[in-house]
């Protein structure tokens, strides 16, 4: 069993009109297996909340912790936080020209376990997931995320995690841009994940549609840089009925 | 039509689109530095007469990014007697000869068009000439390596001649150190094929000019190949021409520049007979303060030459602060009558965002930014088909890369 903990974290960045708290304190336990949903407006900070957990450039911690396992995650490189078993799901995939996903895949898969994949196996765990995330096989030769429709590019993200295995996935707005069918299918590679890592999953997203496929253990609305109000699974059909209005309007 | 793109950081873009059918003809300048050709390509002078060419002070169009002031040895119009050395190996068939310079004129060669070029080829003492038989089809590259000792100046001249239906790869590589100017022929016969690679992995101090003239035959396919990485100067002249309808060209360039180097590729694609094609695609990374890069692509379409299909592409990835990279396509078209012209020149930065999307895969930070570099290259090292030119080119950019994050 691991946990990953998040406590009264801050965050900046640095814009035009000067450094911006984006992050005004947040707490946040997450235990192996358990999926929180974290809901919200925009701008409320979720996808900040995402890239400071991982370690983007961008943004600046200015106070709080992270540990995974009581390790401080925020004393690791961008890279060091991948290999702990902290895994990014992006709302915006990078295009990474002249990398073929095959080539990506099997780089990502070295680093984090450390050794080279054992090919045979590796050959059909890759064909695998991609079959059960309804990948054409010749999805491993194109470069990574060039030319990608919204759908694929959240597919090979999903195809990622599944591979690569983490601790807890932090997935962006992974439900954004998807049609239904998309939704199903990436939402079924997620729980796959789930039933055979016991991977602890924060599930960022603006909207419920995503949490009928993914049942969430936790749901935290997210406002203003914190979070506002937890409960569970009945909390995202209230915001479904309600929207965030009740919450701009405390705000 | 011509298609144009331009974006960019610490680029000159200089798009000179002329002729009849350029509905943007004269209105195509990008920055205060733009200067559009007074002139189309075709009246640049050319001659066997080191006189007919003054030393250049660097104003001039076609000298205007490279430094002049260093050049001074090898725009002087004496003859060394130096060489490089020579290893080569020749598969069956393949004969290496000389000439006069005097016979190398009666071939009707293209004659030398800058300083540096008339005085290599007046200079040399006598062309090698190499020469691929007829309808020979090598299973071997040729290869040709040139060593400097640093003996001071020398003056280059080859003459390589592809027979009718041959098909031959032939590489030239350039090592140690050396202050060189060459003058190179490569007349392809009809019906050949030919790839045919420069190797530039000359050591930090060498200066190198060339001027590369390739003759297209009839229905011949030429592929004309640079790979610059090494050399403190280095400036290759490529040009193309076609003897007759059915040829096809592709020109393509790989350069790596560090600190301290200056890497300069100009071609000039000349098409004055119907329906042949060029190709031109050339890739480049800068990284370190004061490294170099210029990349000059000049296709010309005669009226003459209906049926023309033409496209070239540069592209520059600058990895560090304090590099530059100028590119300017020009396009001039006096026919209509064309299948397609375009050309395409971009520079940019390293993109953080890719470094990050990898990183946030596990990957260390050294490795990702070697995938991203590799994969900028991969398009073009991939159209190489020369394997151990593709394997050197990668193993040596990896290098290149360790180097730097020391």
């Amino acid at each position: 069993m691991s946990t990953l903990t998040i406590t009264d974290l801050h965050v900046t960045v640095e814009t035009d009109q000067g450094t911006k708290e984006i992050l005004r304190g947040v707490n946040l336990t997450i235990n192996s297996g358990e999926v929180h949903a974290i809901m919200g407006p925009n701008g409320s900070g979720k996808s900040t909340l995402a890239y400071a957990i991982a370690g983007h450039p961008k943004y600046t911690v200015t106070s709080g912790t992270v540990t995974l396992d009581g390790e401080d995650v925020l004393a690791m490189s961008v890279d060091e936080r991948a290999r702990a078993g902290i895994f990014l799901g992006m709302q915006y995939p990078v295009e990474v020209p002249g990398v073929s996903v095959s080539n990506f895949l099997r780089t990502a898969k070295t680093a984090i376990e450390g050794e080279a994949p054992k090919l045979r196996t590796w050959v059909k765990d890759v064909k695998d997931a991609m079959a059960g995330l309804r990948m054409d096989p010749e999805f491993a030769n194109r470069n990574v995320n060039e030319g990608f429709s919204g759908g694929e590019k959240k597919r090979h993200e999903i195809l990622q995690m599944e591979l690569l295995k983490p601790k807890f996935a932090v997935l962006d707005e992974t439900d954004s841009g998807l049609d239904v069918d998309a939704l199903r299918i990436v939402s079924e590679g997620v729980n796959r994940a789930k039933a055979s890592t016991d991977v602890g999953i924060l599930l960022i997203t603006h909207y419920t549609r995503i949490l009928r496929y993914i049942t969430p253990d936790f749901v935290h609305v997210f406002v203003d840089g914190r979070i506002a109000e937890e409960g569970g699974p009945e909390l995202a059909d209230r915001l479904e009925a309600e929207g965030y209005d009740r919450f701009l309007t405390n705000a | 039509m011509p298609l144009l793109t331009t974006s960019d950081v610490g680029t000159d873009v200089h798009p000179g689109l002329k002729g009849p059918t350029d509905p943007t003809a004269g209105a195509h300048t990008h920055s205060a530095a733009t200067m559009v050709p007074d002139q189309s390509r075709a009246e640049r002078t050319q001659s066997y007469a080191v006189a007919d060419f003054p030393v250049p002070h660097g104003r001039e169009e076609d000298w205007r990014f490279t430094p002049v002031a260093e050049l001074a040895a090898l725009f002087a119009d004496e003859s060394t007697g130096n060489c490089l050395d020579w290893a080569e190996q020749l598969p069956q068939g393949v004969t290496l000869t000389s000439m006069s310079v005097q016979e190398w004129q009666a071939t009707g060669a293209p004659r030398p068009a800058d300083r540096a070029a008339v005085v290599a080829a007046a200079n040399s003492g006598g062309v090698a000439v190499l020469d691929v038989p007829a309808e020979a089809e090598l299973t071997e590259p040729v290869r040709i390596n040139l060593t400097g000792d640093d003996q001071g100046v020398v003056h280059g001249h080859l003459l390589v001649r592809v027979g009718r239906h041959a098909r031959a790869t032939i590489v030239v590589g350039h090592s140690g150190t050396s202050t060189y100017s060459e003058m190179l022929t490569l007349d392809v016969a009809d019906g050949a094929q030919v790839t045919f690679v420069s190797l530039q992995e000359w050591a930090d101090d060498a200066i190198h000019l060339g001027q590369h003239d390739v003759i297209v035959g009839r229905d011949a396919s030429v592929r004309h190949i640079a790979v610059t990485l090494g050399g403190h100067l280095v400036r290759l002249n490529t040009n193309a021409s076609y003897r007759a309808p059915g040829g096809s060209f592709e020109a393509l360039g790989v350069y790596f520049a560090d600190a301290g180097q200056h890497l300069e590729h100009r071609l000039f694609v000349d098409h004055g007979v119907p329906h042949c094609r060029s190709n031109v695609e050339y890739k480049g990374a800068l990284q370190g303060e004061t490294a170099h890069t210029v990349w000059v692509g000049d296709v010309l379409i005669r009226a003459a030459a209906e049926g023309t299909d033409t496209y070239e592409l540069n592209r520059n990835l600058i990895l560090t602060e304090g590099a530059r990279a100028d590119s300017v396509p020009n396009l001039e078209i006096e026919t209509g009558q064309i299948e397609g012209a375009g050309h395409a020149s971009a520079t940019g930065r390293f993109d953080d965002q890719q470094l990050f999307y990898l990183m946030a895969r596990g990957i260390p930070e050294d490795q990702a930014r070697r995938l991203v570099v590799r994969g900028f290259f991969a398009s073009v090292v991939a159209r190489i088909g020369v394997p151990e030119v593709q394997e050197r080119l990668m193993a040596a950019i990896d290098l290149e890369l360790e180097q730097a994050s020391v």
